[in-house]
């Protein structure tokens, strides 16, 4: 095993969540975004909550910034209509929010009842006035996750970025599970 | 048929009697809003006046980020049931410094009182709710400090447990259903953020 040459994206995404001081991460169960959730779950300075619905990511992330805290929302993108009414809420009270999000239903995807939410979800997003980023190649992930961070909690911002099928791997039930 | 005897107002003046510093309220919309103004607007209530099912949550994220503070949630049954699994969400973190009081009326009070589910079943064709007790769901999510309040001489009990008793503590207390009057504080949601951050934290 040679772990000096290449540095895996998923850790990329925790040691800029470190490097930004975020203090809460919100998930539900998700193959897509497992490494990244127990590199979180791992550490001493990140609260690490499973939901039982994208809903309660954003009264969560609402009440840590009340308190003072940052916070990142990790879900994947059937979860994202699960959200659209309480998004309202980075509007009306003006927080930082900042959300990943694993695609489903994108070009290549095997199972159908993940294309109507994948299709819309960038959709969805941009009509509740939320900022969409998109990254798809491994390289580009650190960078672009580091700019989202900035515009939400430098800038104000509520953000989404898409880290697409092409990134994680279209999942196929033949060559691997979960 | 309802037998609650509790007004709410009285009843939330109690609870928030003496608030100081080390107080952090959130309250759900609607009624709860009203009544928690009614008391006294202060720069460490939320008041929310939508966002419906996030003032759980809301508190959570509060608590966890200030364990040193006590964070009191006090909302209605319909906003809880809205998102009521985040109650599991709450006995899975455990904060010890986060109470929660649901005032159930048994009605959606803001739409015209029609029957909410905590509403007893057999109440008439149009009366009729599910008979659902949030107290037993607490506790089936994990809540173990959980409980009912219905009168008058428990509620220098529930005042006590919901300002001190270590969390997380969750109590339901059923309350008369009343035609009261809009208190109502100010309605800018990033001025209500802006001040409760400024008066917590020293910056906005």
């Amino acid at each position: 095993m040679n772990v000096a040459t290449t540095v895996d994206w998923r850790d990329q995404i925790f040691e800029v969540f470190q490097d930004h001081d975020i203090k809460q991460v919100y998930h539900v169960p998700d193959a897509g975004h497992s490494r990244l959730i127990e590199a979180c779950q791992k550490s001493n300075s990140i609260r690490t909550l499973a939901l039982t619905t994208e809903e309660e990511a954003l009264g969560l992330a609402a009440g840590a910034w009340l308190g003072g805290q940052r916070s990142v929302t990790l879900m994947q993108s059937s979860g994202v209509g699960n959200t659209i009414n309480l998004m309202g809420l980075t509007k009306t009270l003006r927080f930082p929010f900042l959300t990943l999000i694993t695609m489903r239903g994108e070009p290549g995807e095997f199972n159908s009842w993940q294309y109507p939410m994948g299709q819309g979800t960038p959709k969805v997003l941009e009509a509740m006035g939320v900022l969409v980023m998109s990254v798809d190649k491994a390289d580009a992930v650190k960078q672009t996750v580091d700019h989202a961070l900035r515009s939400a909690f430098n800038g104000g911002q509520a953000v989404a970025v898409l880290l697409r099928q092409k990134l994680i791997g279209i999942k196929d039930f033949g060559k691997k599970t979960a | 048929m309802s037998t609650a005897t509790l007004q709410r107002r009285p009843l939330v003046r109690k609870i928030l009697a003496g608030a100081d510093d080390n107080l952090l309220v959130i309250a759900g919309l609607g009624s709860s809003n009203w009544d928690i103004t009614e008391a006294g607007d202060r720069p460490l209530n939320m008041p929310l006046w939508g966002g419906m099912g996030s003032t759980v949550p809301m508190g959570l994220g509060l608590a966890l980020a200030q364990p040193t503070k006590r964070v009191l949630v006090i909302t209605g049954d319909a906003d809880l049931m809205m998102v009521v699994s985040a109650l599991a969400t709450v006995a899975a973190q455990q904060p010890d410094n986060l109470a929660i009081c649901v005032l159930d009326n048994e009605k959606f009070g803001e739409t015209g009182n029609q029957a909410s589910h905590t509403s007893p079943r057999n109440n008439g064709p149009t009366n009729s709710g599910a008979g659902t007790d949030l107290a037993m769901i607490a506790q089936g999510c994990g809540i173990a400090d959980t409980g009912t309040v219905r009168k008058e001489s428990e509620v220098a009990g529930l005042v006590n447990d919901l300002r001190k008793k270590k969390g997380p503590v969750f109590r339901l207390v059923k309350v008369m259903v009343e035609k009261l009057e809009f208190v109502m504080p100010p309605q800018d949601g990033a001025h209500l953020k802006d001040r409760f951050r400024q008066a917590l934290l020293g910056r906005a």
